[in-house]
């Protein structure tokens, strides 16, 4: 079943994408321009995102303001588990990224922290030097291929996306988590498929905990709640890909530049 | 009478001396926030917080400009009328929708790092919001406007790389693309805001 939704996926997404392979960062910036994504499906994604929207108001909401209420160390100890075993994902991207150092760095920072660390509760890896740490996914392993966004889309519970993302998120199910892979994919009598969905779940309530009041100041002040919650997760996808530590990278000029000289 | 001319003068002269009295982009920062910070702490209504929100947004931040681009590339059809319309209903909603924003957060501690001179026209400075207990740090850049160094003025927050500005832009565009570019529309959404 799930190998069938990857091939449809695969299939629209081939049909929508620009497949020409690049690695010039000007040329991966320019087709992450969040405003020259399209939202080809903009009727269905609206409908998908009240139903998001109405889905956080009943369960993830109320979960994730208890959650905030929580001593600061439980928090502190789920996000870094979190983080941990999110390198599984991780590592293999930073190898098809080219970018091996990384690689080494975020495996030494697993083994450290899931043993020493207690399955990744205390981050000990930063007092061994290793303190920086960046998710990457296959998604963004794509587009640093050179594989274009295609459409904006919005997933039932799991929100925004793009084409190309979806394709990235389904090589998870096909063998790209190794955390997938030991608790649904095979029976390993060590872990359930409970484990990798409660920790979905888990994740899902630390992330709407995190930004908590920035979520409820946005839809507040915002005119089309749907628009800038787009126009944030585009950009924050287009940051992430180019991995820029510089604000100005993923800044287009063009606009302020007009103002100037009207 | 002749020292007294001579007194003036010699201040007239030491004034043509000295350059221009250009105010650096992250001093101006630090300031500002620092206004807002010790603004935020004091023990008013929440209704005075946003009315003095509200006169230092003015003061600080260039709304016109900030106006005039978000509102992308429609701005060069309207007609003179259309622009003081809608000069007015950004201000407002501007106003109102940052001071409303910012009326939330007691006493934030916002430091000042690092600033990056982009062009003449522009300086990116650097700053970091202290986390709290509820909440991690976080890092905002201040796009300055700096052509009249006197003067800088706020053209953008930059938050963990994600530009309010263009988030502003790319809600204004999609207002007037589902309504096929009827600007009267989104006066009139800015108007009920």
């Amino acid at each position: 079943m799930i190998k069938k939704i990857a091939i449809i996926l695969i299939t629209t997404c081939a049909l929508t994408l620009n497949l020409q392979a690049s690695s010039d960062g000007d040329l991966i910036l320019k087709k992450n321009e969040p405003s020259e994504i399209k939202d080809c499906f903009e009727k269905v994604n609206r409908a998908t995102f009240a139903f998001n929207k109405a889905l956080d108001g009943i369960i993830f909401k109320p979960i994730a303001s208890a959650y905030r209420t929580f001593p600061s160390p439980v928090k502190t100890g789920v996000s870094n588990s979190l983080d941990n075993l999110s390198n599984l994902v991780t590592v293999p991207n930073n190898i098809l990224q080219g970018d091996f150092s990384k690689a080494g760095v975020n495996t030494g920072r697993f083994l450290i922290n899931t043993t020493i660390g207690i399955l990744g509760l205390v981050d000990v890896a930063q007092h061994f030097g290793l303190n920086e740490y960046e998710k990457e996914d296959y998604g963004q392993s794509l587009a640093r291929h050179g594989v274009g966004p295609g459409c904006y889309v919005v997933l039932p519970v799991l929100g925004p996306s793009t084409a190309r993302d979806v394709v990235g998120s389904s090589i998870n199910f096909l063998g790209g988590d190794a955390w997938y892979n030991v608790t649904v994919k095979n029976d390993t009598h060590h872990f359930s498929d409970f484990d990798f969905y409660a920790s979905k779940g888990t994740a899902g309530v630390d992330f709407r905990a995190k930004n908590f009041d920035s979520i409820e100041n946005l839809e507040k002040n915002s005119l089309d709640f749907y628009a800038s919650v787009k126009s944030l997760y585009l950009q924050d996808r287009q940051q992430k890909i180019l991995n820029s530590k510089k604000t100005i990278n993923t800044q287009n000029d063009g606009d302020w530049e007009e103002i100037d000289n009207q | 009478m002749k020292i007294k001319f001579s007194i003036i003068g010699l201040i007239i002269y030491a004034i043509s001396c000295f350059p221009s009295l250009s105010v650096e982009p992250d001093i101006f920062v630090q300031s500002t926030v620092n206004r807002a910070s010790s603004l935020l702490s004091k023990n008013i209504s929440k209704e005075e917080k946003i009315e003095e929100l509200k006169k230092i947004a003015s003061e600080t931040v260039d709304i016109n400009g900030i106006g005039f681009y978000t509102l992308g590339p429609i701005r060069k059809t309207l007609n003179d009328d259309q622009k003081n319309e809608y000069s007015k209903l950004f201000k407002n909603y501007f106003l109102k929708s940052f001071s409303s924003r910012l009326a939330e957060y007691t006493n934030p501690e916002i430091d000042v790092y690092a600033k990056e001179v982009l062009s003449d026209k522009y300086t990116i400075v650097k700053s970091l919001l202290k986390g709290t207990k509820d909440r991690p740090e976080v890092k905002i850049d201040w796009r300055i406007y700096t052509k009249n160094p006197e003067n800088p003025m706020i053209r953008d927050l930059i938050i963990e790389g994600l530009s309010l500005a263009r988030t502003q832009k790319e809600e204004f565009s999609s207002i007037l693309n589902s309504n096929d570019g009827n600007i009267n529309i989104l006066f009139q959404t800015l108007k009920d805001f």
